[in-house]
């Protein structure tokens, strides 16, 4: 019960291939990067500022879980409340701090989001497995209470919802046009994907595997457990904390509490479980089927069903449907859809050389 | 390779191809597309899908019965929102462009939070937000919020309501010196948004002013209403939200708290707020800027036309026909109907833009005589709604709960303007200042 | 003085409605290792179901009846369908699995059943009654009494039926119990049933407080610290661990609460679970290696 990201066997065979196919891999990597960098241009602003934008911020939080789930093995259910810290750090850091240069709002917004995860990171030094999620609870309903409670993280509002003052980005509005919105976040996606990347790779990486494998062994050969697992919540926070405040403020524009409540968290668990657990694209690969679906069912459900049900039974259909497509893909697809893509790129290259 | 997978994978791309490409296509020109933000599943269901039945029969009755708006008909879509604002974002930008050739006129956010997750948003896109008895209340001030439309009465204005209803009770303003109001709330931003106004109106009649939070849902309060009965207090007024208001009043109760005297606000004095506390809730008074019951004269319209037809959009006619929240839903559209049928006198008899929209809703008047044509006598107050001023109202009746449905107790009670309004100009000021608005000048 | 001792007997007997709860958790978790989300779904569906069938015009006790076998099929059709293809999978996917459950059974129930609430009298008034001074709700006080029925029962069902005794070798060691014949699915069956039911009575006690609708799902969030305080696989421990919680939550808000601006009855139960794990990880009842009932 202790690791509950491990499979069966380490992830050892998925680091072989990656290295096969590297030459294909970096391909497909610029193909895509090309292609994101394309969507403001060649699609309509609902598509960039709805469906592609809200994509890669859940990505970034779900890599944020998937470093602390996925590699070094510790579930957490409070993503939301560590996103809610990035939000409203970075609006405190806003208002009362006067800083208003974003990208450096949201890098202190992270840092603190950090900070926090650290703390509430401790006690998973003495607890295991299945209790730590519980621990992380106890953080998603504290920070719940806390942000709500104290006038001062909404700058003493009648109301606790919080939207960020002209910010400055270089001499542009932050708040300004989507298109840049855009173009910030995905740039700060991509550094920070290629940092998470890299990290994993290192001797970090690592010994979070090793810690996740097998927690009692890791020890024995001298991998510092406890401060792995503190590094881990540290860099989960912090990924989420930068999450929370892009979700908060480039997406949303004006947020709150509510929109980091446990249903956030669980939908981050959803986006790893099914993007698949240690994996860096899984995360973005799950953000897209877990935002998107919602919107599928009900564009379906509108067409094809529409009046000839109520309204009533129809919206309850849908989340019915989103429910039984979750158990199906969990009893389908164990191993998430980066897992079938993988296998699916395997084939085609397979068949490629088979041509050749 | 899962068969599964492959159906979903492909399933996802044809949606996800058909969404990106939703073109406007032409149509006759003669529909004013409506989007409407639902929550039909989730904890607010029980209220909401009242609410929107409300909507969509008179939006159904004008269609049927009066061929639409000077011959527009109203073309509905719903998007569920499970009372999410993240959704609601998503359901704003999809349907902020109109359909099938259609401008958006005016959407219907049905939450707080959503309309403050869109304020920004439908300011850039000129786009009024109808949010009656609900958003911020400092976006009665026009000028700074020039689309939000906090319309009948804001959170402030409910205080005050309830404070004048209170020194009614007690015979006047003089008597509530020394008596103690106690105010129990939601912890959260709505339960706190009438503070401001209860400490202003306790320095001036000088009463005290008690609050006390439950925090959400509030499904067990013996704790609360301990403290509660030890405040003794002369007064309660129940500022909660969905299951927090029948389990407040029966523990009340069972803690010897006179339910006669307790107050509840707008959105704490609906039916399926009083069912569960069954006899407990006797007695009970609540703020009704849309009070309840089917005796109205647009009710017998509704009926004819539409219940009696099978047209309805209720699921339980017998039961919720008049219900508090169904009529919230037949005011709130026919707020938006006249607002229409006054910018039309301007623009033409033709599907409106969210611009064209805002010169209705700010030259709307509704008077007496208006009232009776619309059979809204009793059930809607007069209204004068100006660019300065997004409520309009600002009074609201009192209704007590006989067990089985509502009496009203009360006529229209106004809000006292003179200690709202300095409030909201402040909070109004605020914001635009931190948010580097300058407040529109109109002539 | 008497504030105190009426505040810690009203928490006390608050408490006991969220052990009500916890239990059901606790008797899947036990036998089949699966953190059931789903547990206040089914407890909204089995309320929504039993008031649909009063509204039917069936008579109180033989609505209860037909609830009970509803859930029972339910049940059997939840293990089919999503717990036995999913058999040996980790702990996570599971409990992800129990959370889709979670959409599928609220979509249904609401769905079917309608989203307006529901008065559901089950007979008991929530009157005061007084012990001295000190003031005691008649409900809680009846509801505890079930409550305590209600474990009485279980134990008995647990020790003395067949069973519960083929249960109990499962939760112990479930491969040495599949090795002497007994059947896993048709166990596993038998709990999720026995959980629904003791779900449709956690549902008439807090539908009848709250009235029947989509909020008591949200019940369920009450639980979990119950769970973590008495571990997750002891009956009795859901018991102790709802008194601590309910007792807790009560003096917290009364004592603390004024002093940090109220309202903290949501998390301050996560914290003193999380004080109580720090002295013993697998809380008060629960054994590094599962037993007890």
């Amino acid at each position: 019960m202790n690791s509950v990201g491990a499979k069966p066997t380490p992830d050892l065979n998925a680091i072989g291939q990656a290295g096969s196919g590297r030459g294909t891999q970096s391909w497909a990597f610029l193909a895509l990067l090309a292609a994101l960098v394309l969507v403001p241009l060649i699609t309509t602003e609902y598509v960039t500022q709805v469906v592609v934008l809200p994509v890669l911020v859940l990505g970034l939080a779900g890599l944020g879980l998937n470093i602390l789930t996925g590699y070094a093995g510790q579930i957490s259910l409070g993503s939301g409340g560590f996103m809610a810290v990035g939000a409203y750090a970075a609006y405190v850091l806003a208002i009362h701090g006067g800083i208003t240069f974003f990208p450096l709002t949201l890098l202190l917004a992270g840092v603190i989001a950090g900070l926090v995860g650290w703390v509430f990171g401790l006690p998973s030094i003495r607890i295991k497995g299945f209790y730590v999620m519980v621990t992380s609870l106890a953080a998603q309903f504290f920070f719940e209470w806390l942000f709500l409670k104290f006038p001062w993280f909404y700058n003493y509002g009648d109301v606790p919802t919080i939207s960020l003052p002209p910010m400055g980005l270089f001499g542009l509005d932050i708040n300004g046009s989507y298109v840049i919105k855009y173009y910030f976040t995905l740039a700060f996606v991509v550094a920070l994907t290629w940092m998470a990347s890299n990290l994993i790779k290192s001797h970090v990486g690592r010994n979070w595997m090793a810690i996740r494998d097998m927690d009692t062994a890791a020890g024995v050969i001298g991998i510092d457990s406890k401060k792995y697992k503190a590094l881990a919540f540290t860099i989960s926070a912090f990924y989420l904390g930068i999450a929370g405040a892009l979700w908060g403020f480039i997406f949303l524009g004006t947020t709150s509490v509510g929109s980091f409540q446990i249903d956030r968290s669980f939908q981050i668990l959803f986006i790893i479980i099914i993007g698949g657990m240690s994996s860096i694209r899984g995360n973005y690969i799950g953000a897209a089927f877990i935002f998107l679906l919602p919107l599928v069912i009900d564009y379906f459900a509108k067409t094809f069903i529409g009046d000839t049900v109520s309204p009533g039974v129809l919206s309850n259909f849908q989340k019915f449907l989103f429910g039984a497509l979750i158990i199906i893909f969990l009893i389908k697809e164990p191993d998430g859809i980066d897992k079938l893509l993988r296998q699916l790129m395997g084939r085609v290259r397979r068949w490629g050389r088979k041509r050749a | 390779m899962s068969k599964h997978f492959t159906s979903i994978a492909a399933a996802v791309a044809i949606a996800a191809s058909s969404i990106m490409s939703t073109g406007v296509a032409l149509a006759d020109g003669m529909t004013q597309y409506v989007p409407l933000f639902v929550y039909r599943t989730g904890p607010y269901a029980s209220s909401g899908s009242l609410w929107f039945a409300g909507e969509r029969d008179y939006f159904t009755y004008i269609n049927e019965v009066e061929g639409g708006v000077n011959g527009v008909k109203f073309a509905i879509e719903e998007f569920e929102t499970e009372y999410n604002p993240d959704r609601a974002v998503e359901a704003y930008e999809r349907s902020k462009g109109g359909k099938d050739g259609s401008p958006t006129a005016f959407i219907m956010t049905h939450s707080t939070p959503a309309t403050y997750a869109l304020m920004d948003r439908a300011r850039e896109d000129k786009i009024p937000l109808f949010d009656p008895a609900g958003g911020p209340s400092e976006s009665k001030n026009g000028l700074v919020f020039p689309y939000v439309f906090p319309l009948l009465l804001t959170f402030y204005g409910q205080g005050s309501v309830a404070v004048n209803f209170i020194a009614e009770e007690f015979g006047g303003f003089e008597n509530l010196k020394g008596k103690k109001i106690v105010t129990v709330y939601h912890d959260s931003g709505y339960g706190r948004a009438s503070q401001p106004v209860m400490t202003k109106l306790a320095e001036k009649y000088g009463f005290i002013d008690v609050q006390i939070p439950v925090a959400h849902p509030g499904s067990e309060q013996t704790a609360i209403w301990r403290q509660v009965r030890a405040e003794k207090p002369d007064y309660v007024v129940l500022r909660t939200w969905g299951v927090m208001t029948p389990v407040g009043i029966k523990t009340a109760k069972r803690f010897g708290i006179d339910t006669t005297r307790m107050l509840g606000d707008v959105w704490a004095g609906s039916r399926a707020d009083m069912i569960p506390a069954g006899d407990a809730a006797i007695g009970y008074n609540a703020i009704a800027p849309y009070p309840g019951g089917s005796d109205f004269d647009v009710h017998a319209k509704l009926k004819e036309h539409v219940i009696d037809k099978g047209l309805s959009n209720l699921e339980n006619s017998d039961a919720d026909f008049g219900a508090v929240f169904y009529n919230v839903g037949v005011v709130n559209a026919a707020l938006a109907v006249e607002g229409m049928r006054i910018a039309m006198e301007k623009f033409g008899n033709r599907p409106l833009t969210g611009e064209e929209m805002l010169w209705g809703l700010e030259n709307m008047t509704i008077d007496a005589a208006r009232l009776e044509e619309l059979g809204m006598t009793g059930l809607l107050q007069e209204l004068k709604v100006t660019p300065q001023d997004h409520e309009g109202g600002g009074a609201a009746r009192v209704q007590e709960w006989t067990g089985n449905g509502w009496n009203l107790v009360s006529d229209w009670i106004a809000v006292d303007d003179s200690v709202v309004d300095p409030l909201i100009e402040a909070k109004a000021a605020e914001y635009a200042a931190e948010q580097g608005i300058t407040p529109r000048v109109v002539d | 003085m008497i504030l105190f001792v009426e505040t810690l007997i009203g928490g006390l007997l608050a408490g006991t409605m969220y052990s009500l709860v916890a239990i059901g958790f606790v008797l899947i978790f036990k036998a089949s290792g699966v953190f059931n989300y789903s547990q206040g779904a089914l407890l909204l569906f089995s309320a929504l179901a039993l008031v649909t069938f009063l509204e039917m015009g069936l008579s109180f006790w033989p609505a209860v009846l037909v609830t009970m076998v509803v859930m029972v099929i339910l049940s059997i059709i939840i293990e089919r369908v999503v717990l036995r293809p999913l058999a040996n999978r980790n702990v996570m996917t599971l409990f992800m699995a129990t959370l889709g459950l979670t959409y599928v059974i609220e979509g249904a129930a609401q769905g079917l059943m309608g989203s307006e609430v529901r008065l559901l009298d089950i007979g008991l008034e929530d009157n005061a009654l007084f012990w001295g001074d000190i003031l005691i709700s008649e409900f809680d006080l009846i509801v505890a009494c079930g409550a305590a029925v209600l474990v009485i029962a279980l134990a008995i069902f647990f020790s003395k039926t067949r069973i519960g005794i083929s249960l109990r070798a499962v939760a112990d060691d479930a491969a040495a119990a599949q090795s002497i014949g007994i059947n896993i699915n048709r166990i596993w069956q038998i709990v999720w049933a026995v959980a629904a039911v003791v779900g449709l009575i956690s549902g008439m006690v807090w539908g009848a407080r709250q009235g029947v609708a989509f909020s008591l799902s949200l019940v369920v969030l009450k639980a979990l610290p119950v769970l973590i305080i008495g571990g997750f696989t002891s009956i009795m421990g859901a018991i102790v661990g709802g008194l601590l919680i309910g007792a807790g939550e009560a003096l917290a808000e009364t004592y603390l609460g004024p002093l940090v601006g109220g309202g903290i009855t949501p998390w301050f139960a996560y914290v003193l679970a999380l004080a109580f794990l720090f002295i013993r990880p697998v809380g008060l009842f629960g054994e590094y290696k599962v037993e007890r009932v």
